[in-house]
C-alpha cells in the first residue's frame, strides 16, 4: 500500500525511501524486499543508524525531508495508508501456539492514527513549505527524541552489539544489547532487534516469538520480552499518537 | 561509529560522526563545538570525544570501541539539516540520501521482526 501511495505522489516530486533495520543485514530483509519489488530506493541498515541519526525508536516510523534537505518532521509513527486489511505476509502452516494468539491480541489493541497521518502527508506533498504539517527547524529539533549522555552511551553499546553480531559473537553481542536496553529504555527497536535474534520457536514466525522458549524459559537472556513489555507499557502507549 | 584504533583519519571521523572539523571546531549545521588543539590530518578520538561529549564505549576482548552520538542539545537532532545517510541496497550498492535533493523524501523505517 505504501508503494501505491509512492506511485501516486512520485510525479509530484516525492520519493519514498524504505530502510530495513536488521542486524542480520540484507539476508534478514531479503524475502520481504523481493516480495515487494519496490520501484523506490530500499536500503539495509544493519547497525540501526536511523536510531542514532534521527531518533527512530520503533517501527514503522518516518522522517520527512524537504527539497532542500531540511527535516520538516522528525521521527514519528508512520501507519500504513488507510485501506482494506492487507493479507498477512506470512501464512502459518500450522495452528498458532498460545503465545502467538496473545501477541496478536495485544497487537490488535495498538491504536492506529492512519487517517490523520495520511491526511497530513497528502497536504505536505501538495503544499510543501506552506503545509501546516511542515515544521520549522526549531520545532523539528524540539520534537525529536530526548537524548542525554546515558542515552547516547546506549546507542554506542547497541552499535557494538550489532557489530559483534555481524562478526558471529552472539554471546558478546547479548551483553551490549542488555546495556543498550538499560540505557535507552524507550526504544522498542533496540529490544525487538535483540529478542528477534533468539530462537523461541522454529519456522517462519521464529523472529516474531520474541520471548522465552517454552521448553527452556530459563535460557532467555533478557529482562523483558515482547508480550511482558507491551503489557507493562499498555498497548495503547506502544506508539505515540499523531501530533500535528 | 565502530573503531579498532583511537587514532583515525580526519575524513573517517567526519564521515563516521557527521561532524565537520573546521578551524572554529567540530561543526554540524550551524552548531560548532570548539576544539583545543584544532585536529590535524589525524584525529585523537578519545580527546575529541571528551571535548564534544561523545560517549566512547570499549569492548576490550575484541579490541573495539564504539563512538556514540552527541547529546549537547538534549535532543536526538542537533540541527534540522538532514544528515548524510549512506546505506546499501539489497545488492550491496551504496545509496546516498542526498542524491534525492530537489524532491520531497519520506524515509520509512521498517524491520522484518
Amino acid at each position: 500500500m505504501w508503494q501505491a501511495l509512492r506511485n501516486e505522489y512520485h510525479p509530484l516530486g516525492f520519493e519514498l525511501v524504505t530502510v530495513g533495520l536488521d542486524a542480520l543485514g540484507a539476508e534478514g530483509c531479503r524475502a520481504f524486499i523481493e516480495a515487494a519489488r519496490p520501484a523506490h530506493p530500499s536500503l539495509i541498515d544493519q547497525h540501526h543508524v536511523l536510531a542514532e541519526l534521527f531518533g527512530v525508536i520503533n517501527i514503522p516510523q518516518s522522517i520527512w525531508i524537504d527539497e532542500r534537505g531540511m527535516i520538516v518532521r522528525p521521527a514519528e509513527t508512520a501507519p500504513a495508508p488507510p485501506g482494506p486489511p492487507r493479507e498477512r505476509a506470512i501464512q502459518p502452516d500450522m495452528p498458532l501456539p498460545p503465545r502467538f494468539m496473545e501477541i496478536m491480541g495485544e497487537a490488535m489493541k495498538i491504536p492506529n492514527d492512519s487517517a490523520s497521518y495520511h491526511e497530513a502527508l497528502r497536504d505536505w506533498v501538495h503544499n510543501g513549505a506552506a503545509s501546516r504539517y511542515a515544521m520549522s527547524p526549531e520545532q523539528v529539533i524540539a520534537r525529536s527524541r530526548p537524548r542525554d549522555e546515558p542515552i547516547a552511551r546506549g546507542h554506542a553499546h547497541f552499535e557494538l552489539a550489532t557489530e559483534l553480531e555481524r562478526r558471529g559473537d552472539h554471546a558478546a553481542a547479548i551483553q551490549h544489547f542488555r546495556q543498550a536496553h538499560r540505557l535507552v529504555p524507550d526504544s522498542w527497536t533496540f529490544r525487538r532487534q535483540a529478542w528477534s535474534l533468539e530462537r523461541g520457536m522454529e519456522g517462519a514466525l521464529a523472529r516474531f516469538w520474541q520471548g522465552p522458549p517454552s521448553d527452556d524459559p530459563e535460557s532467555w537472556p533478557y529482562e523483558g520480552d515482547w508480550l511482558t513489555d507491551i503489557r507493562k507499557t499498555g498497548a495503547e502507549n506502544y506508539n505515540e499518537r499523531f501530533n500535528p | 561509529m565502530i573503531l579498532d584504533s583511537l587514532e583515525i583519519d580526519r575524513a573517517a571521523f567526519e564521515a563516521g560522526t557527521g561532524w565537520q572539523l573546521k578551524p572554529e571546531g567540530a561543526c554540524k549545521g550551524d552548531v560548532c563545538i570548539p576544539l583545543r588543539p584544532a585536529p590535524g590530518a589525524r584525529v585523537n578520538v578519545s580527546d575529541v570525544a571528551r571535548q564534544m561529549g561523545l560517549p566512547l564505549v570499549e569492548d576490550k576482548p575484541h579490541g573495539l570501541w564504539a563512538l556514540g552520538p552527541e547529546s549537547i542539545g538534549g535532543r536526538a537532532l542537533t540541527t534540522a539539516e538532514a544528515p548524510e545517510l549512506v546505506l546499501p541496497d539489497l545488492d550491496g550498492n551504496a545509496f546516498r540520501l542526498s542524491s534525492l535533493r530537489g524532491q520531497k523524501v519520506l524515509v520509512y523505517a521498517w524491520a522484518p521482526y
